[in-house]
């Protein structure tokens, strides 16, 4: 029995928390989203990282059939505020609006309230502590027990 | 949604052709959640249609491209794909990174391709415990073929050989000699060998000594399977060698059925199926604490301070289960 279970144990919960870990849009620059995917995997997370250039329908396929708890959105582009809504609707397309949305990267503080708004739960801008990630989603990644 | 009266269950959803409820369905049989059992009791009915492929070879081989190219072969036909990919675990943390989808993208607006990632909890043998469980699930959902991609695995991992109808084993060119290939092990498994990176030059030579193994078996009077193991060299970036790949493949398939090979090797996969259940209860009855001296914690202590010897113990444990009479 190892730390993972113990972590899940400790939570309440029966199983990892499962996360995908997806770059949507046309930027190139995936260390942020591999250090997250990284971060999320030592917290004993099972994470699915499908990298870079995800169109919201790739995103919407992934969090569909890998059944996520959770969808961790990178941004580096600038673009969040165009590509967040598309990727929302998506995911409500495939019957999806009950997974957990956060994004990481480089959001300014006053686009945030907009985008809690479409649904996007929690922002963590350049320079949150990964930890700080890791807890909000153990704490705030929903226990289905429901079927869909 | 709620308050419907006759609100359908999560088996009839999943027959109906409901993904959502498929993608459920799969994480209840993976976390050996109740529902999921139940559901699977419903579903195992319409299970046996569908042909099971496990596909394994050593980590950046070239599996997941492989199994990219054989989906897009499978549509052209056209014939609905389920890929199970599993990835290994953390064995510091339990957590898992599931890259294998990364390469199976183009799919996403396909509804006859259906990709799961799992981790492999640290199973073993490159699988994952309830591989073959979600494998039902996507046969009662209707998939016409079911590829298992293991973890990248090295020279000893043959378990999946006992999961799948056909087993292709990916070979890497450039990675020893000829050699490596006389010392079999995980190559003895392989219905369908497959040379990857065709476009290396190193991959003719290993395609050879792969074609090779046979012979020198004839020449050394051993006894030989029945099916001629076929050594097939693709290149995803060229894209040659699928077509040869998928015939193999049927070729195989044809052959189990038309020799009764394959009833025997369905049997060998159920009975693989059931002992791994099995012994999975064993091992939680050994781990479960228990008072006085059956527990494992005071086995191990009285081994460590050499009372009795590890098989001595062992014989302890094993009358425990036996009797099954040890208060918790």
């Amino acid at each position: 029995m190892g730390t993972g279970q113990e972590l899940m144990a400790a939570s309440g919960r029966s199983r990892p928390i499962r996360v995908l870990v997806a770059k949507p849009g046309l930027d190139g620059h995936d260390r942020g989203a591999k250090v997250m995917a990284r971060a999320f995997r030592d917290a004993g997370f099972e994470v699915i990282y499908t990298g870079l250039f995800q169109t919201p329908q790739m995103i919407a396929n992934a969090a569909l059939q890998e059944d996520v708890d959770v969808v961790g959105l990178s941004i580096l582009s600038g673009a969040h505020m165009s590509l967040f809504s598309p990727i929302m609707d998506a995911l409500r397309d495939v019957g999806r609006e009950d997974v957990l949305v956060v994004a990481g990267g480089t959001i300014p503080d006053e686009d945030i309230p907009t985008l809690n708004e479409l649904g996007v739960a929690k922002i963590f801008g350049p320079g949150t502590p990964l930890q700080d990630a890791v807890a909000y989603i153990r704490e705030h990644a929903p226990d289905r027990v429901d079927l869909p | 949604m709620t308050g419907t009266p006759h609100r359908a269950s999560l088996s009839e959803r999943v027959l109906a052709g409901d993904r959502r409820a498929l993608a459920r369905l799969l994480t209840s049989i993976e976390n050996d959640d109740p529902l999921g059992e139940q559901a699977m009791e419903k579903l195992f009915p319409h299970t046996g249609s569908a042909h099971l492929i496990g596909i394994t070879g050593p980590p950046g081989g070239g599996k997941s491209t492989l199994v990219n190219e054989m989906i897009r072969a499978y549509r052209e036909m056209p014939k609905s794909v389920a890929v199970i990919a599993i990835d290994p675990s953390s064995p510091l943390t339990g957590g898992a990174a599931l890259g294998d989808r990364i390469r199976m993208q183009e799919w996403h607006a396909d509804v006859g391709v259906f990709i799961r990632s799992m981790a492999s909890r640290r199973f073993g043998g490159g699988l994952a415990r309830n591989a073959l469980a979600v494998a039902h699930a996507f046969d009662a959902a209707g998939f016409d073929q079911i590829i298992i991609e293991t973890v990248g695995t090295g020279q000893d991992e043959v378990t999946i050989a006992s999961l799948a109808m056909t087993t292709l084993l990916v070979q890497v060119p450039g990675t020893g000699d000829g050699v490596q290939t006389l010392k079999a092990g995980a190559l003895e498994i392989g219905d369908v060998l497959v040379v990857t990176k065709g476009d290396r030059p190193e991959s003719s030579d290993l395609a050879r000594d792969l074609r090779n193994l046979r012979q020198l078996g004839m020449a050394a009077g051993s006894e030989l399977s029945r099916w001629d193991t076929p050594v097939i060299k693709t290149s995803a970036a060229r894209r040659e060698g699928i077509d040869s790949l998928m015939n193999a493949i049927a070729a195989h398939r044809s052959w189990l059925q038309e020799t009764g090979e394959m009833e025997s090797r369905v049997q060998t996969m159920i009975n693989t199926e059931i002992t791994f259940r099995v012994q999975d209860a064993l091992l939680q009855e050994i781990r479960r604490p228990v008072s006085g001296d059956g527990g494992m914690q005071r086995l191990v202590e009285r081994v460590a301070a050499r009372e009795v010897t590890p098989h001595q113990a062992a014989d302890e444990m094993l009358a425990r289960l036996r009797h099954n009479d040890t208060a918790p």
